[in-house]
């Protein structure tokens, strides 16, 4: 079985429901698509990523009211440095797709979406553990996994597998 | 009164510690500290090779490793384009669903014998025993099978091993019925669990809770059902849905699928196809003990694999699974190197957790026990 090419173009994707009313609403909330493998992805500016979610959660026909997934890629050394990556799933059209927003390095910080959804406060605070992104209006931005004192974000690409001896 | 309940409690099952603020008896406020089992395998797994990661899978929810070998697998094979053929997704199914039953046992008995009814827990145990042996005959292992690979399964069932299943699918129905015999009218135990930890149906999806907790509060899901994987669309099974959303509905929803699952069991034994085991794909796939030992292609293609691994054409995928807990979804992102540049998993415990706060706000003390068993965690799957 052979892997059918990606497409990149949002007028043939526009039928998802979810990017079409995203372009609706603002066409510059939608950076870049991608179906690969079946998967939607959306890139969103990260300014933008509370109100999108808000809108993917209130959809009319299909929302996507469920926050499967929250979390994040390292790119080091490229620039933007991280993706915050939100996997999203509609429970009443079992449809779903996979928003993306970029962060630089030097500001690693994003909107929070716990006001949205209350499920993301233990995955946003998992992300800033691990990798180091901020998360603005977190209620209790704290490390999760890591002791407190623990120094350094282990996800992070420039994080040794055996840590720091 | 602030007061801490584990790391070393019995009935948090593992590391779990929560932090209550109590007023008297009731609960008023309630923060999880978890941790303590975080061994980092996400950052291990960036290390390895792909098909050395299937090991790691096991030991994240220890309870259900194949499930999670299955979830690991079919997303490497989802971004490698590999078909799998017939025999091993019935078998994986097979097995998934005998994994399924094992998890239910272990809550089963322990969720009983937290609210005080040890029979039970003696009872599950007996029938978990003999699932455990039917993974010892398919992998050599017990808990940590890792039977399912990459492209397919480890090796093919041994003699007599479908026989065996049978015999014990035949008789299942009857062990489920005594333990409802010894809870579901149980006075004690129902007063214990009817109209506790109340979750509603808002709530559940906002806290993100899933698998039976969420179905326990009347959200009609189930992934084998909405989005089939590794050939489940081939199987009839009813996905037991409870409106009440208190540790009963839990109970009764994960009992209900205790019989689900033994059907479909019962139908994968009946409809077992013949052929191979492993997809054709030799740069992927080690080839078999013998081919290696007589062919020189097989030699080098099981060299290079070992030596070097296989490369995996960039690119990302979620793939997501039920597993007995709810769903688990394991998010990969690869570079196109043999190593995965991502492995991210989405724990079906650490989502229900959050929803346990939620559940005990207003509840006795005691109650806080039945809700840590209705939302049955596994610390290994939340710290990872």
């Amino acid at each position: 079985m052979a892997l059918a090419p990606a497409i990149t173009d949002i007028e043939q994707l526009k039928s998802h429901p979810a990017l079409g009313r995203l372009v609706d609403w603002n066409s510059a909330a939608v950076q870049e698509v991608k179906f690969d493998r079946d998967e939607l992805t959306i890139w969103v500016p990260k300014e933008a990523i509370r109100e999108v979610c808000a809108i993917l959660r209130d959809l009319t026909e299909c929302p996507f009211n469920f926050l499967a997934d929250l979390t994040c890629v390292d790119w080091y050394p490229s620039e933007p440095r991280f993706e915050v990556v939100y996997h999203l799933l509609s429970i009443s059209k079992k449809e779903r797709v996979r928003l993306k927003a970029r962060l630089d390095g030097s500001s690693a910080a994003i909107e929070s979406v716990t006001s949205v959804w209350p499920a993301a406060n233990h995955y946003e605070r998992e992300v800033f553990d691990l990798f180091g992104v901020r998360f603005t209006g977190h209620p209790n931005l704290k490390r999760i996994m890591m002791p407190d004192d623990w120094e350094g974000h282990p996800l992070r690409k420039d994080y040794p597998v055996e840590g720091y001896r | 009164m602030i007061l801490n309940m584990g790391p070393q409690h019995p009935s948090t099952h593992g590391v779990l510690r929560l932090v209550l603020e109590i007023d008297g008896e009731t609960v008023v406020g309630m923060k999880p500290e978890i941790g303590y089992l975080h061994t980092g395998i996400e950052k291990t797994c960036e290390a390895k090779f792909y098909q050395q990661v299937v090991p790691l899978t096991d030991r994240i929810d220890y309870l259900c490793p194949m499930t999670n070998n299955l979830a690991y697998c079919l997303a490497v094979e989802k971004l490698l384009g590999l078909e799998i053929p017939a025999r091993a997704q019935w078998m994986r199914v097979l097995m998934n669903e005998l994994t399924r039953i094992n998890s239910h046992l272990v809550w089963l008995g322990t969720h009983a014998m937290d609210l005080g009814a040890m029979t039970v827990f003696l009872y599950c145990f007996r029938e978990r025993e003999d699932v455990l042996r039917f993974f010892e005959m398919v992998s050599g292992q017990r808990m940590m099978t890792s039977y399912f690979r990459i492209g397919g399964l480890a090796l093919d069932p041994p003699l007599g091993f479908f026989e065996k299943v049978k015999k014990f699918a035949d008789r299942f129905p009857g062990n489920v019925d005594e333990y409802e015999n010894l809870l579901t009218g149980n006075p004690i135990f129902t007063m214990r669990t009817k109209g506790v930890a109340h979750l509603s149906a808002e709530d559940a999806i906002a806290m993100g809770a899933c698998g039976p907790t969420l179905r326990g509060s009347g959200v009609d899901i189930d992934l084998r059902r909405d989005a089939p994987y590794t050939g489940y669309e081939n199987f009839r099974f009813k996905v037991p849905v409870r409106t009440e959303g208190d540790v009963f509905a839990r109970y009764l929803c994960r009992v209900a699928e205790l019989r689900e699952s033994i059907g479909i069991v019962q139908q994968a034994l009946a409809g077992m196809p013949e052929g191979p085991i492993k997809a054709d794909s030799p740069k992927v796939v080690l080839p078999d003990r013998e081919k290696m030992k007589t062919q020189m292609e097989a030699l080098i293609y099981h060299f290079k694999i070992i030596t070097e691994g296989f490369t995996v054409p960039a690119g990302e995928v979620y793939q997501a699974v039920e597993s007995p807990r709810g769903e688990m979804g394991y998010y990969i992102v690869s570079d196109g190197t043999a190593k995965p540049y991502r492995v991210h998993m989405r724990g079906p415990s650490f989502a229900n957790l959050q929803a346990l706060a939620k559940m005990c706000e207003g509840q006795l003390i005691a109650d806080v026990v039945a809700a840590i068993g209705s939302i049955d965690v596994v610390l290994g799957d939340i710290d990872r």
